[in-house]
């Protein structure tokens, strides 16, 4: 008797729309952020899903800390050198469909941090999707963004966004972490040494929808 | 103010008058330059004999590149149960940045003598692990040196 069944009576039994629309919509209802602090933009992120902002009107309130549960990764804050591969290899465990939010100005350009420590734009080290100006951005330019990368989600294809099982992508090797030493730096080779024989190589290779991108 | 550091450079003295290259007594702190090769000998003096039992800091200078000698490291010794201190400074040339470890006196100069290593790129002879500790392990240069560029080498400058 309700207003639901009023709708449903004058409804068909059976609506066709495209498969792309249907999956799109319940992309974009319930995207879940991976946490991914790294700064002062993490505190303005947190207030993103508390009570006065309350992205959860969007969908966007379930913050997972396995990155094997997320959706969407939030860099809110400067990216480190040494921060940088395991930003990238959490970007990798990240399932597809998956995308990146750079929150801030650090995180999209530097920011301040114009040094050798602070690596200029975290799109060097994954493929960002919106990006939030600011310093940090308020809450509501988070809110945006996540309506802004809705909209975008929208508009992508089934196609863009079908898992890779190419080995390449299992195997990449990150650079810069955990080095598992022996011995003295005085009987071994300097960890630059090994740097230099190894021929350099990119933080990780890049997944299947990154390619087509760049192409 | 300073009497009663004074006391333990003529101890140095009195001990071995090579230890003690120069002595600098500045705003109430007494500071010894100590020779490279017996910087180990007169920690261990210290700490047994004057009971300067811990280290507070141990950190490297670099002066510039256009002085000589150009680098310098700071050992900050305090001592727990009279509560002195007392600063030791070594020199060294920009060519042989080399000095012996100070890790079998206080095992704590670990993880400095690496901080040293990693950002001004002075050699500890005989650490038992000099690797980098704060910079990733593949980087390039030593990021504390005078004459390092703000954004570092390339490619990871990423410019």
């Amino acid at each position: 008797m309700g207003l639901e069944n009023q709708i449903f009576e004058s409804l068909p039994d059976v609506v066709t729309v495209k498969l792309d629309a249907v999956v799109n919509w319940a992309r974009k209802s319930s995207l879940w952020p991976a946490t991914f602090g790294l700064a002062c933009c993490a505190i303005e992120m947190m207030n993103t899903v508390s009570a006065r902002n309350d992205l959860s009107r969007f969908g966007a309130e379930t913050f997972r800390a396995s990155p094997r549960q997320a959706d969407v990764m939030i860099v809110s804050g400067r990216v480190s050198r040494k921060m940088a591969p395991v930003l990238r290899r959490i970007y990798d465990q990240m399932p597809e469909p998956k995308w990146v939010i750079s929150m801030g100005a650090c995180a999209t350009s530097g920011g301040v941090f114009d040094n050798y420590a602070i690596v200029q734009g975290v799109d060097k080290v994954v493929p960002v999707d919106v990006y939030v100006p600011g310093c940090p951005p308020r809450p509501e330019m988070l809110v945006h963004a996540i309506t802004m990368l809705q909209e975008k989600i929208m508009k992508e294809s089934l196609r863009d966004r079908l898992d890779t099982n190419e080995s390449e992508s299992r195997e990449s090797t990150v650079p810069g972490t955990l080095p598992v030493t022996e011995g003295t730096s005085l009987e071994r080779e300097t960890e630059i040494e090994v740097a230099r024989r190894e021929v350099s190589q990119p933080y990780t290779v890049p997944s299947r929808h990154e390619r087509r991108r760049s192409s | 103010m300073t009497e009663k550091l004074h006391k333990y450079v003529d101890a140095l003295k009195n001990h071995n008058p090579e230890w003690v290259a120069e002595v600098i007594d500045a705003l109430g702190e007494v500071t010894i330059f100590v020779p490279r090769n017996s910087i180990v000998d007169v920690c261990l003096f210290l700490k047994n004999e004057h009971k300067f039992d811990m280290l507070a800091d141990l950190c490297g200078c670099d002066r510039g590149p256009e002085e000589e000698p150009r680098f310098e490291v700071n050992y900050h010794l305090f001592s727990t149960s009279h509560y002195n201190r007392l600063r030791l400074k070594v020199l060294l040339s920009e060519e042989d940045p080399v000095v012996s470890t100070v890790t079998g006196v206080w095992k704590t100069a670990n993880w400095h003598e690496r901080e040293t290593y990693d950002l001004l790129g002075i050699i500890f002879e005989g650490h038992p692990d000099l690797r980098r500790i704060l910079l990733p392990s593949d980087f390039d240069g030593h990021a504390l040196r005078k004459d390092y560029p703000l954004r570092g080498y390339e490619p990871y400058s990423m410019n």
